[in-house]
């Protein structure tokens, strides 16, 4: 079976040179493929975990009643939202990388950062997504309504009881359509990190074309394939869980 | 099994557009292009000193940009200056983006079956590391399993990888691999030997060094669009480059930007000498 596809292949670069689908023959491109492949979904799980949880943190302290908790979160908004991911990623691993702690390596000269380039993607992209939803569950608390808080109050509820057991799963349901948007665009953003290095996919595609540039059009192809994949997943899985979650007579049929 | 990859591998090539490589005859597409609106592009490299980059006022220097504003003064038409990167600079030219490039590109077979390169090879690098002279590297075999920066697109890449084992970590640009070296991320930073000398040379790097024998000596070369390799485009610029070598240019470019002077330049300058001049 698998000798098949590698003389299909082979047989194709020979007759069609631009169509060198070098990585489905040689096995150490195959292997980097891999390893990219990898890459980009850890880094999108992580990502789209934190920044969820980061999201509904960042909500609930955005309804706080101390005034320099609201102030803070709104200056982590405006700072996150409104500057470019990949300014961001490169100010993080280039700037803060500088003061961040470091391990001298046995050789004693190279600094083995606490925080790896890998580390500094993670923290980045997902702040940046974060701040995005924030304010995606502060659109949905706010379509809670008010009665439903008071009763809540009335009821003896905690300010965090309330939000944790009445106005987040309310909240949640109305936030799905909208976070799912930001966390598809999120895993597109993961890209980004070839700017500091990250061997993900983009990365690891990039190096392929450029040590074969006949693989150029196939490799394409493949990282084009593979991110229609990967969305299309969360999208599936996102869907099935705003329909699980669906209350009777509750927001849009 | 036969007639569906025949089938398969038809649809493919009717889909992308490429029936065959032959080139049957000569369009001049692009030279007529560049004659019609008076104006050439060219891509140049904008990070690689001291053969294109920005001066303190942001305007493109170097010796390849001398060498762009001398092909669009013999063709007796404007130049365009476009930033290429080592990664971009063959698909922008394959998508007429530029109509040529001089950016510092190795001369590789490969290479060749995507754009034109026409002969003669006008300059020549190997490939060395810049390292701290505090780790006192000798032999490439020391860097087996370290982390090396390195730029994204560079060809020895791959060979390094695989003669040496080295744990390449390619950056995008040369200014972001070298603050990784700076940082200490990574034990040296491996590139083209002339380029390291010229950061070496200018003082920025005094706790640096250049410690290995230089690999893979690779002529470099200029480059037209494929298909006018073997025309009129490529046909100029064979002549171009023939006659920077003859005339001594090339050398005298070399010494203006404070370039090393290097054997291959000095050779060739001796080989295509006229041979009625004393």
């Amino acid at each position: 079976m698998i000798e098949t596809i590698t003389s299909f292949f082979l047989q194709l670069a020979d007759d069609y040179p631009r169509w060198n689908f070098i990585f489905f023959y040689d096995s150490f491109q195959w292997w980097r493929l891999v390893g990219g492949l990898k890459m980009t979904i850890l880094l999108s799980i992580a990502c789209v975990l934190l920044s969820v949880v980061i999201g509904v943190v960042g909500a609930w302290l955005q309804g706080s009643p101390k005034r320099w908790v609201r102030l803070l979160v709104q200056g982590y908004i405006q700072f996150f939202r409104n500057t470019p991911p990949f300014v961001q990623l490169l100010f993080f691993y280039f700037a803060l990388g500088q003061i961040t702690p470091t391990i001298t390596g046995p050789d004693g000269w190279t600094e083995v950062p606490l925080i790896s380039n890998v580390g500094w993607a993670i923290i980045s992209l997902s702040f940046f997504a974060g701040s995005f939803n924030v304010e995606i569950f502060r659109a949905g608390i706010e379509a809670v309504p008010e009665s439903t808080r008071e009763a809540a109050d009335s009821l003896g509820f905690s300010r965090f009881q309330s939000y944790v057991e009445l106005v987040l799963p309310l909240a949640f349901r109305v936030s799905l359509p909208a976070l799912n948007n930001n966390l598809v665009n999120l895993i597109k953003t993961t890209t980004q990190a070839i700017g500091i290095a990250v061997p993900e996919l983009l990365y690891e595609c990039v190096g392929i074309w450029n040590d074969y540039p006949s693989a150029l059009y196939p490799t394409m192809t493949v990282l084009f394939v593979v991110f229609i994949i990967l969305v299309g997943i969360l999208v599936a899985g996102m869907h099935k869980w705003e329909k699980s979650m669906k209350i009777p007579g509750y927001g849009a049929s | 099994m036969k007639r569906k990859f025949i089938a398969l591998t038809t649809l493919i090539a009717l889909t992308f557009g490429f029936v065959g490589t032959a080139i049957a005859e000569c369009t001049n597409d692009v030279w007529n292009k560049v004659m019609d609106r008076g104006k050439v592009v060219i891509g140049v490299k904008a990070d690689y000193k001291p053969w294109g980059f920005r001066d303190a006022d942001g305007s493109l220097v170097g010796m390849e940009i001398d060498m762009a504003m001398d092909v669009g003064a013999t063709l007796g038409v404007e130049v365009e200056l476009v930033p290429v990167q080592s990664s971009n600079r063959m698909q922008f030219l394959e998508q007429g983006k530029t109509d040529m490039f001089i950016a510092t590109m190795s001369d590789r077979d490969d290479r060749r079956k995507i754009v034109g390169i026409p002969q003669p090879n006008y300059y020549t690098s190997g490939t060395n590391i810049m390292s701290p002279k505090a780790l006192g590297f000798k032999e490439w075999e020391e860097l087996r399993g370290k982390s090396v920066c390195g730029k994204q697109g560079a060809f020895y890449n791959k060979i390094v990888t695989e003669r040496y084992g080295v744990n390449i970590v390619a950056f995008t640009g040369n200014a972001e691999a070298k603050q990784a070296l700076r940082d200490k991320k990574c034990v040296a930073w491996v590139y083209d030997d002339s380029s390291i000398g010229s950061d070496l040379a200018s003082g920025d790097f005094d706790a640096f060094e250049m410690p290995l024998m230089s690999e893979d000596d690779n002529p470099w070369g200029l480059a037209v669009p494929l298909a006018e390799n073997n025309c009129i485009f490529g046909r100029f610029m064979s002549g171009m480059v023939f006659n920077w070598h003859q005339s001594g240019q090339l050398i005298e470019w070399e010494k203006k930007w404070g370039i090393k002077p290097t054997a291959f330049l000095a050779d060739h300058h001796e080989k295509y000498k006229d041979w009625l001049s004393n």
